[in-house]
């Protein structure tokens, strides 16, 4: 079992097949980024006199500099919000088994249920009569409340495996509940922490339908929305487009490639949540 | 001497200011001829819902959001816990495989999806592939829906397996061992020894990828806007048609309503099948 067989061997060129199968788009998008409009030969050829130019041209019209500065000052404004006050809500929420409690806790988890397109429609109402739409600020206001019952949730899972002698001894060292909490409940946190932070960053940063309601027409853009705009603009110029979806998510695979472990551990984290 | 209640409070204002009022209001404005914008509206009572059986549009829809939620979780689930079973083993590229093979699920989902939407067109690299056998995948009525689960599935069957794999990885290794000396078949392993001991992969995988499937809007907005004609709208789509280019914000208010629904049906059946079945498995 330990050993590689034939039946190993087989089953690695099968895998890498897969593999090539599944990044063969990737192949593809790079190929037609580099490609000078004139060449029209076909998509899976290699490009043989390739160009930065469509680079340029891209980052020139599709305004993602900004995009990515606003998606960047979102996407960390908001995840460390979500993080404080759901850690901090899920510590009475997993300590205390009073009513009040477990009705709290309840409500907050019909959050896991309630589809954003329901409370979608009437906020744009709100934040109209607010003045907020087109800003990035309301963006940060939603997903603080938006992904409050997810972290809540896996907080409060988290909390309640472990023992509570630490904030115990604490307590009866003369700590206040809140001192409790930031030196000693919130350290023990940190494995879940890394799990939420990773999924919410990602499910931040990757989120389209709220930019695009609350900020279409502003020339306030996150970098999905930016990215939507401006293959409506180049409808059929792929090779301006690609060279945008490359710069686009550049940021995005650099980090995963550089925390790989992290990230698909804190993926797979919520297993144990 | 347990925490304070008030810890609670600013989590459940922010979660009270964004989803719960507005969802709770919602409820109410399906039940309205709402457009958005005029403060002057009438209770119709169950007009918009009615409306919608006789509205061909919003039916299909709905039949199109099931058919998708259902396809994505059955066809996702089953590549990725056959990837995740091909990258458990003792092959050199494992580490690789799996870098590569999960990074579509952390790529925005839309800017996938228009990626797909070039490879899938007339002359794009799919057809170049193909040849003789090329089609026009998204211009089809009868192909469209399907490729959208495509894309879905090639972006997150590597998200399914790192969760599946992360079940395997639980299993001790004895057990395989124990089983294979036994002279147990590998399939048999695999049902009788597995399956139960991934029962919690299986209850997250299936409860994100239905949930999602559900919901579905971005690929669906990049890849075909719908179309053609309404041959992929989902509910999602149809909300933002409704309130934002057609101003009928009650209807698409009382069609989110309905989203919500499926989305309650499908996490309670979800619930109480798993949690019966993981029981059993333990």
């Amino acid at each position: 079992m330990n050993r590689y067989t034939k039946r190993t061997f087989a089953l690695e060129t099968l895998m890498i097949a897969v593999g090539i199968v599944f990044a063969f788009p990737v192949y593809v998008l790079v190929n037609l980024a580099i490609r000078q409009p004139s060449d029209t030969s076909s998509p899976i050829r290699p490009t043989m006199s390739p160009t930065f130019a469509n680079f340029t041209g891209a980052w020139r019209e599709a305004g993602l500099g900004g995009a990515l500065i606003n998606s960047v000052l979102v996407t960390v404004v908001s995840v460390t919000i979500v993080l404080a006050v759901s850690a901090l809500a899920a510590y009475p929420l997993a300590r205390s088994a009073a009513r009040w409690s477990r009705t709290t806790f309840l409500v907050i988890m019909l959050g896991l249920v309630l589809p954003f397109q329901l409370a979608s429609l009437p906020l744009y109402q709100t934040v109209r009569d607010l003045g907020l739409l087109g800003s990035v600020w309301s963006l940060v206001l939603f997903y603080s409340g938006l992904q409050v019952p997810f972290t809540t949730f896996l907080y409060v899972g988290f909390l309640r495996a472990l023992p509570r002698d630490f904030e115990e001894a604490a307590s009866i060292d003369g700590a206040t509940p809140f001192t409790t909490f930031r030196y000693v409940v919130l350290p023990m946190l940190k494995p879940i922490t890394v799990t939420a932070l990773v999924l919410n960053a990602v499910a931040v940063w990757n989120d389209f339908f709220t930019p695009l309601l609350y900020l279409s027409g502003s020339d306030q853009q996150t970098v999905p929305v930016a990215v939507a705009g401006f293959v409506g603009q180049f409808v059929s110029d792929w090779n301006l487009i690609f060279a945008a979806l490359i710069i686009s998510i550049i940021p995005v695979l650099a980090v995963y490639l550089a925390l790989q472990r992290s990230i698909i551990n804190g993926f797979a984290g919520g297993l144990k949540g | 001497m347990t925490p304070p209640w008030w810890f609670t409070l600013p989590a459940l204002l922010l979660f009270a200011f964004v989803v719960l009022i507005p969802s709770g209001r919602g409820v109410y404005y399906a039940f309205t001829d709402w457009d958005g914008l005029d403060p002057d509206f009438a209770f119709i009572g169950l007009r918009n819902f009615t409306d919608m059986l006789g509205d061909e549009d919003a039916v299909q829809a709905i039949w199109h959001t099931v058919l998708i939620a259902v396809a994505i979780t059955v066809i996702q689930n089953g590549i990725g816990l056959l990837l995740a079973l091909g990258v458990n083993s003792m092959i050199k590229t494992r580490n690789l495989l799996r870098v590569l093979l999960f990074a579509p699920a952390v790529v925005t989902p839309i800017v996938t999806a228009y990626l797909w939407r070039n490879l899938l067109g007339p002359d794009g690299a799919v057809n170049a592939v193909l040849g003789p056998w090329g089609r026009d995948w998204l211009g089809d009525p009868g192909l469209a829906l399907w490729m959208i689960v495509v894309v879905v599935v090639w972006q997150f069957a590597g998200y399914s397996m790192v969760i599946f794999l992360a079940g395997l990885q639980s299993i001790p290794r004895e057990i395989y061992e124990a089983a294979a000396i036994d002279g147990t078949g590998a399939l048999r392993r695999f049902w009788s020894i597995v399956r139960p001991l991934l029962a919690p992969a299986i209850t997250i995988n299936l409860m994100l990828s239905i949930i999602g499937g559900i919901k579905l809007f971005d690929q669906v907005y990049a890849l075909t806007g719908g179309g053609p004609g309404h041959a992929t709208d989902t509910i999602s789509t149809l909300i933002y048609k409704d309130a934002f280019t057609l101003g009928e914000f009650g209807y698409s208010i009382a069609l989110a309503v309905v989203l919500t629904i499926i989305v309650a049906i499908a996490s309670a059946a979800q619930y109480t099948f798993l949690s019966r079945n993981e029981k059993a498995a333990s």
